[in-house]
Formats: C-alpha cells, sequence, structure tokens
C-alpha cells in the first residue's frame, strides 16, 4: 500500500510518544481499540487551570496510519482548550494525511482516543463524562 | 548491497544465469515444436526436452519416463490430486491432506469433495509436524491417496515423508507429495523415500516461471493420473499442450545446478539462516515458528510479540519478505499455516518469513538482522501494549470500540 509523504513522516518521526502520569488529576487517559484489527492507541492529555491542554502524549500499537493519526492527534491537542479539542473530528485526520477509505477506521481510533481522554479527565475532575455520539464517519 | 534486499526465496528465486544461458538457443535458433517427428527442428527441441527429463529425473531419483512436465506446481498438485481422484474412484473416494498444504493442493481438494470426494484435512502439532498416529488413524479402505507436503512453504517445516508414505502404503493408498520447496534444497528420493506422485516448479529452484513437472511413479505400483487437459495427448497422454521447450530446459538445467550445489549450499544457507536467527530471537518476545529440527535450511519465520504486522512491514520495506498476513485491506486475514500452528491472530500478523537463496550474501543477512532489530524496537517504542506488558498490566484494560 502506498502511503502519502505524511504518514510516512509521522510514522518515521512520531511526535510526543510517551507516557504521562496517570494518577495525576490533571491528566486524562483514553486507552481505545479497534475491533476491525486489533490495533490500539493510548493517548493523554495534561490540562492546566484554564482548561488548556499543555502537554499530549500517545503510544499506538497499529498500522502506519494509525500511528500517524495519533501523532498528528497530539500535535492538534497541544494548546488547544478541552471544549475546542472535542471537536476533532476523525475526517480531519484522513484529510490531513490523505488516508484511504480502507484506512479511515484508523482516524476513527484516534477521535475515540482523544474523546476517552477527555471524559477520562472530566471524570477525575468531578465532572459528567460527555455522552459520545456516533459522530465520525 | 541493493536496497531493497530480497528475502522472499521461498515466494520466487532470481533465475540463474547459467539457466538463462542454457534456454537462449530454444527461444530461436532451436524453436521447433518438440512433437514435430518430420524434421529436424522438432527432433532438435524434442533432444532439449529429453534432456531436460533426465536433468529433473536425476534430482529426485527417478526414471525419465516418470517425468510429466507442467505449467508449475499448481498444475502438478491439480494433475495429481483430481487425475488420481477420477483414475481410481472405483477403488474409493477418500483422500487425505493436512491444513498447511499449499492452496493449490487445499483448493483441489476442495474440487474433488465437490465431485462427491470425502477429504480429511490432518491438523498438524504444534511445531508444523503431522502426527503419524493421527494419519494412521484417518486412514480407511476408502483412502486412494495421501497428499502430504514435503517442506511447508511459510514456516519451512519438513514432514517425515518416509513414514507417512509407508502408512499410506501399508493401507493401499498412493503418496503424493507438493515437494515444491524442497527439491533442489535437501535430498529428495522417490524410491527411498517411497513417493508415488511428486510436484516440483522451476521457479523455485533459480528456473524460469510457469514451468514445472510431476513426477509419476511407473513400477511398483505403476500409477497412472487422469488428464486434466483435453487435446493432443503429449506426455504419455497425462498432460496434452505443446512443451514449453525452453522452459524445460530451463527447468533441467535449474535441477542439475541445484543437485551439483545442494549440499554445499544448505550447508551455507543454514549458517546464515541461523545467524540471522540467533540475533533476532535475542530480542525480547521473538519466537521461532515451526519444528527447529527438521526444517528447510533456508527459511526462518519469526513472530515478534506486541508488534503490529503492518506497521512491522511499513518499517521493513528495505526488505523484501513475507508477513503473516496479507496487509492490503482493513481486514487481514492472518496466515492459515501460522493459524494451525495455534497462533493468535495478532502473533500470525507480526510473523516474518525470511527466505535466504542462492544469492544471498552474509552483507544481507547482516543488513536485514540490523533493520529487524530497529524495526521490532521502534515500534515497540511506540506501542501501549508493550509497556503495558513490561509493566505487568492487564491487556483486557482495553476498552474496545464499537463502531
Ligand atoms: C508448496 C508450494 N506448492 C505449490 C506452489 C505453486 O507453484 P507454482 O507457482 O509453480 O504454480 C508453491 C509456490 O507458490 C508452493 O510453495
Ligand atoms: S489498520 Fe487498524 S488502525 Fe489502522
Amino acid at each position: 500500500m502506498a502511503y502519502s509523504d505524511k504518514v510516512i513522516d509521522h510514522y518515521t518521526n512520531p511526535r510526543n510518544v510517551g507516557t504521562l502520569d496517570k494518577s495525576s488529576h490533571k491528566v486524562g487517559t483514553g486507552l481505545v481499540g479497534a475491533p476491525e484489527c486489533g490495533d490500539v492507541m493510548r493517548l493523554q492529555i495534561q490540562v492546566d487551570e484554564n482548561n488548556i491542554i499543555t502537554d499530549a502524549k500517545f503510544k499506538t500499537f497499529g498500522c502506519g496510519s494509525a500511528i500517524a493519526s495519533s501523532s498528528l492527534a497530539t500535535e492538534w491537542l497541544k494548546g488547544k482548550t478541552v471544549d475546542d479539542a472535542m471537536k476533532i473530528d476523525n475526517m480531519d485526520i484522513v484529510e490531513e494525511l490523505a488516508l484511504p477509505p480502507v484506512k479511515i477506521h484508523c482516524s476513527v481510533l484516534a477521535e475515540d482516543a482523544i474523546k476517552a481522554a477527555i471524559n477520562d479527565f472530566r471524570v477525575k475532575n468531578g465532572m459528567e463524562p460527555i455522552a459520545l455520539e456516533k459522530t465520525h464517519h | 548491497m541493493n536496497i531493497p534486499i530480497y528475502l522472499d526465496n521461498n515466494a520466487t528465486t532470481p533465475m540463474d544465469p547459467r539457466v538463462l544461458e542454457a534456454m537462449l538457443p530454444y527461444f530461436n535458433e532451436k524453436f521447433g515444436n518438440a512433437a514435430s517427428r518430420n524434421h529436424p527442428f522438432g527432433w532438435v527441441a524434442e533432444e532439449g526436452v529429453d534432456y531436460a527429463r533426465e536433468q529433473v529425473a536425476k534430482l529426485i531419483g527417478a526414471s525419465e519416463k516418470e517425468i510429466i512436465f507442467t505449467s508449475g506446481a499448481t498444475e502438478s498438485d491439480n494433475l495429481a490430486i483430481k487425475g488420481v481422484f477420477e483414475m481410481y474412484k472405483e477403488k474409493g473416494n477418500h483422500i487425505i491432506t493436512t491444513v498447511t498444504e499449499h492452496k493449490a493442493v487445499l483448493d483441489a481438494c476442495k474440487h474433488v469433495e465437490k465431485l462427491g470426494g470425502k477429504v480429511t484435512y490432518l491438523p498438524v502439532k504444534v511445531d508444523g509436524i503431522v502426527d503419524l498416529d493421527v494419519l494412521e488413524a484417518a486412514m480407511t479402505p476408502e483412502t486412494i491417496l495421501v497428499s502430504i507436503m514435503y517442506g511447508n512453504n511459510e514456516i519451512g517445516v519438513i514432514q517425515p515423508i518416509k513414514e507417512i508414505a509407508a502408512i499410506a502404503h501399508k493401507h493401499g493408498a498412493l503418496f503424493m507429495t507438493d515437494a515444491t520447496q524442497a527439491v533442489g534444497k535437501i535430498p529428495v528420493d522417490v524410491n527411498t523415500d517411497g513417493i508415488d506422485l511428486l510436484a516440483l516448479s522451476a521457479h523455485k529452484i533459480y528456473g524460469p516461471k510457469g514451468v514445472g513437472a510431476l513426477y509419476v511413479r511407473r513400477k511398483g505400483p505403476r500409477v497412472k493420473v487422469t488428464a486434466q487437459m483435453d487435446g493432443g495427448g503429449h506426455e504419455r497422454g497425462m498432460r496434452s499442450g505443446t512443451l514449453n521447450v525452453p522452459g524445460i530446459v530451463g527447468l533441467g538445467k535449474a535441477c542439475e545446478i541445484a543437485g551439483q550445489e545442494m549440499e554445499s549450499e544448505a550447508k551455507r544457507l543454514s549458517t546464515l539462516r541461523d545467524k540471522l536467527e540467533a540475533s533476532l530471537t535475542q530480542l525480547d518476545e521473538s519466537y521461532v515458528n515451526g519444528n527447529v529440527e527438521h526444517r528447510l535450511p533456508h527459511v526462518a519465520n519469526i513472530s515478534f510479540k506486541y508488534v503490529e504486522g503492518e506497521g512491522l512491514m511499513m518499517a521493513m520495506k528495505d526488505l523484501a519478505v513475507s508477513s503473516g498476513s496479507a496487509c492490503t485491506s482493513a481486514s487481514l486475514e492472518p496466515s492459515y499455516v501460522l493459524k494451525s500452528l495455534g497462533l493468535s491472530d495478532d502473533l500470525a500478523h507480526s510473523s516474518i518469513r525470511f527466505g535466504l537463496g542462492r544469492f544471498t550474501t552474509e552483507e544481507e543477512v547482516d543488513y536485514a538482522i540490523e533493520v529487524t532489530k530497529k524495526a521490532v524496537t521502534h515500534l515497540r517504542e511506540l506501542s501501549p501494549l508493550w509497556e503495558m506488558f513490561k509493566e505487568g498490566i492487564d491487556l483486557d484494560s482495553i476498552e474496545w470500540a464499537e463502531h
């Protein structure tokens, strides 16, 4: 399969690989798996008192597209408010990375991981988790 | 060193220049139809074919009259299985094979089932080898054929051919073997092994693509197969079609060279393979698939746990190798051979087959070791599963998204 240059770039030089302190109340962790292929993504955000994401890290067990999607997601997350982060749509990732149709679910995984991380953060800080509708494509 | 490095010699091999040289005259100067009996053009072509028949026969300890030229091992497998089923249907309708066979055998057997035949697909043990007791128990008075491959194309495991043949014969069945991966790589002798039918292919032994042979025993017992293609009655009526003279000459030459160089090549390749394997199994959680004692000298199939298969292939793009999956779609099909050894889908996907060959150098093997180690390490650094495994965390805590 031919990958786009952007996928290859993120795959070869993934940004923000790593682990944040899961027990910190400032950190939200999302760990999700794609049943289609068995791939697994872990995405973490660190949020400051102004509700701004100051750091994001990921680790992904998955194909090149999944690795690139999560790497890109961490880049996008940094500096965003949690509310804006909630608006990241998997199709934005598909477009940016020029993912082919069979690789769309890899971007869905990234969107799910973002939302799972946000909800983990919300619950830890006494907020209701946001009900996730199936918005992605 | 040319990148990517070709380490997929179980899929196909590059032609040996000596084979090409032997073939060339048969494209133009010696273009005759080997079946033309009335003029020298035909005779010259026939001479080339006859010589090739001897070369092929010699490599497997057969007589040249027992060699039927075909378009490759797929055709040979089909001709043997369907041809025996048709020829011996008065005697019985049961065929025994194994789950790790090449698709050419498995699908020919499926075809036989559609025609009313019964087929038993024997499981293999975790090391890929057939359990002889299970084989013996599967034999029935209706069994006409046992078809079990010599060396496996994915893991290289060599079956106990002599013992299998003895069991088949004890119960009055014929024994056929798909020896595509074994012929020319390890000693194969149809008489000491007790083989009645054997499939081989030129392009796995540094010969051209699209040509192969079926060995059909002529004495003790005299075996016959019903032709699967109607026409001019070539190849003793078992395979019609004008002979592919240049291809056949190439197959013959390839067999001759393989016979001469087998012993030293097997030593050289198994040394390189063992080096590769020893280095790669130094990585944590990496496993060699299949029996390591009864194995072709040039194959290593290794699984790397906690590494995703498609990502692995991407990281190894400088190596032309095969993976345990067909990584072209979202619905990845893991290798049925690896699954039949009891590997999980995940582990099958993260398995790599390294197939060394006549033109593989030590420098290339060293490079392959380096690339693979780097790839596995890179992907594990990226893998949450690896981290969880290292920390002893239960992988069941993953939330599987529902889409
Ligand atoms: C064990 C085995 N049988 C049969 C075949 C098919 O051979 P051919 O390509 O000559 O049809 C192959 C090669 O793919 C093989 O490895
Ligand atoms: S193939 Fe499943 S995440 Fe990419």
